[in-house]
């Protein structure tokens, strides 16, 4: 069973092709990794598959149901939550009213007007436990924008998980991460819930290698190669297009 | 930290954010006071409660939901237009013709809400501004229903309840206008407070984001959008209400202008800067306008400058916390 499918998937600025007929399939359960050079169209095949931009030609499929014409936030309410290379967060807002609101929409309450936000217990609990798991419990009021980078990295995915998707696109987590933090964010990583879905995009060749077990190589908009992290770590295109280039970094 | 022990830390910072503050039951026991004790600037004081009104409204739009607006006379005017001619036409009863008033700038924000939201800031200043140079132009030209240039008299007002009258009675009719005013921000509190607010204040701050949580951007800043129309309505009909005629004033751009430097100049996002705002401008206009009016515009411009480079988000309150801060770091000196 795919928990998530591109059926030729294309999309055109102009002349240029940044997604050229690509069919992904990620199995349910999956640690799936997409990989790619600079260029390669990753950023442009993450908003097809959350809904910022439409595609010229093919579907999107999320559990078997065509999501391809949904906006959005009707993808989120299907299951489909990501995280941004460079934070996305409510700088006014702490984790733990930022989290709480994520919960609230998930439950559909947030277009309640005459309630107290945070008055559900139910969902204060659920926050406070979320903001436990992700390190962020010693900074839980404080203002977003006050947190150390580390922090707002490890919100960005609490963000997303709090929206207990089925499939959870994972940009980048350690972007800009200093060392002294990274293995944090990687542990959060590792343990995601099992039964998420995770498909991971990233440059970084150790995260990948620690994480996936399902690797896709995006060359060109054009996916070149598929399988798994052996068959990729030999595979002499891979080798070619993308590792021989980035053993540099 | 143990989880029960965050929950606990968790409960409790939400229910502080929202809890009154002992400075705002201050703030409104000095508001009621007043009433006794100045009963002589009662006019003013009432045209200061509807201007707070006004710019509360506005406050929902900007400081909440972050839609910059340069037309928001359009649906004032238009709520003391409804109000004049529903009262002459079928009846006076104040509350029953604001409620009518709200319900119809709230009509007017809902569809024009469909033109303001698309775009840029850019794009919806010019909109804004655009909707209310068109109500403006109908309110002149359809003077059959309107008066015109002439304006709308003969607007009755009954007593509140039967049995306050507020009609030439500057007092009532500053008691009247405060009720409301009073009524209509715990609701705006109360709504701000509420999962739809929060919603508002992530739209605000990273629609990218919000709309990446599953949050129907779109949808949620057509409800806030009526509903500051909805709120300016209100004032608006206050304003025909306990005044003697309904005109043009009501909805020019000047009024549209004034009530975006109130709130700027109290401060946005707190719901109290339309207040403040709107007191220290009527006051200032009144006591400096008193002496030389170019010097009106000359400190009204000179203050918005500092305003406007220096202290964008509370107003007044970032300068005064500004100096207070500097003094603090200058005492703490060895």
């Amino acid at each position: 069973m795919n928990a998530l499918e591109t059926v030729d998937l294309e999309k055109r600025f102009g002349g240029i092709v940044p997604t050229n007929s690509v069919s992904l399939r990620v199995r349910e359960g999956a640690r799936h990794a997409l990989i790619g050079p600079n260029g390669a169209g990753k950023t442009t095949l993450i908003n097809l598959l959350t809904g910022v931009l439409r595609p010229s030609k093919g579907k999107v499929k999320l559990g078997g149901g065509d999501i391809t014409n949904l906006k959005p936030h009707q993808r989120v309410a299907r299951g489909i939550t990501r995280t941004f290379q460079i934070n996305q967060l409510f700088a006014d807002l702490s984790p733990l009213e930022s989290i709480a609101l994520v919960i609230g929409e998930r439950e559909k309450q947030g277009a309640r007007f005459w309630r107290a936000f945070g008055g559900d217990e139910a969902i204060a609990r659920e926050a406070a436990s979320l903001a436990q798991q992700f390190g962020l419990a010693d900074v839980i009021g404080e203002r977003t924008s006050s947190l150390p980078y580390g922090k707002q990295r490890q919100l960005e995915i609490a963000l997303a998980i709090a929206g207990k998707p089925r499939v959870l696109l994972l940009d980048e987590p350690a972007a800009g991460v200093p060392e002294a933090e990274r293995h944090e964010i990687l542990e959060t990583v590792a343990a995601l819930p099992k039964d998420v879905t995770v498909l991971l995009i990233e440059h970084d060749m150790d995260i990948v290698f620690g994480f996936a077990d399902r690797i896709s190589v995006l060359v060109e908009g054009k996916l070149l190669v598929e399988g798994d992290p052996k068959e990729i770590q030999n595979d002499p295109r891979v080798r070619a297009v993308y590792l021989g280039e980035g053993a540099g970094d | 930290m143990s989880t029960a022990d965050t929950f606990r830390q968790a409960d409790a910072a939400l229910k502080k954010k929202r809890a009154w503050h002992w400075l705002e039951y201050v703030f409104w026991l000095a508001v009621a006071a007043t009433v006794f004790l100045f009963p002589s600037q009662h006019t003013l004081l009432t045209q200061i409660a509807i201007w707070s009104l006004f710019a509360l409204s506005l406050d929902l739009l900007l400081g909440y939901a972050g839609i910059v607006s340069l037309g928001h006379a359009a649906y004032f005017g238009f709520g003391a237009y409804v109000a004049a001619l529903f009262a002459i036409n079928f009846t006076g009863e104040p509350l029953t013709v604001l409620l009518v008033a709200g319900i119809a700038a709230g009509l007017l924000g809902l569809v024009t809400s469909l033109l303001v939201l698309r775009g840029s800031d850019l794009t919806r200043l010019m909109v804004t501004l655009g909707i209310a140079l068109v109500m403006y132009e109908l309110a002149n030209q359809m003077s059959w229903l309107t008066g015109g240039a002439d304006g709308l008299t003969g607007m009755p007002v009954n007593p509140v309840f039967g049995v306050f009258p507020i009609s030439f009675r500057p007092t009532n009719s500053y008691i009247y206008v405060l009720c409301v005013l009073f009524v209509l921000f715990v609701v705006a509190r109360r709504i701000v407070h509420s999962p739809f607010g929060y919603s508002l204040r992530a739209i605000k701050g990273n629609p990218l984001r919000a709309s990446s949580i599953g949050i129907s951007t779109n949808r949620r800043l057509i409800a806030v959008y009526a509903l500051g129309a909805a709120y300016a309505g209100v004032a608006g009909a206050l304003l025909a209400q306990t005044t003697p005629v309904v005109s043009l004033t009501y909805i020019d751009f000047q009024r549209s202008a004034d009530v975006l430097l109130m709130l700027i100049i109290g401060g946005t996002g707190y719901l109290y800067g339309g207040i403040v705002g709107s007191a220290l401008f009527l006051i200032a206009q009144k006591f400096i306008g008193n002496v030389t009016p170019q010097y009106w515009e000359f400190w009204i411009g000179f203050a918005l400058v500092v305003i406007a480079l220096f202290a964008r988000d509370r107003g007044v309150f970032s300068i005064i916390e500004r100096v207070a801060n500097a003094l603090r770091k200058e005492k703490a000196k060895p």
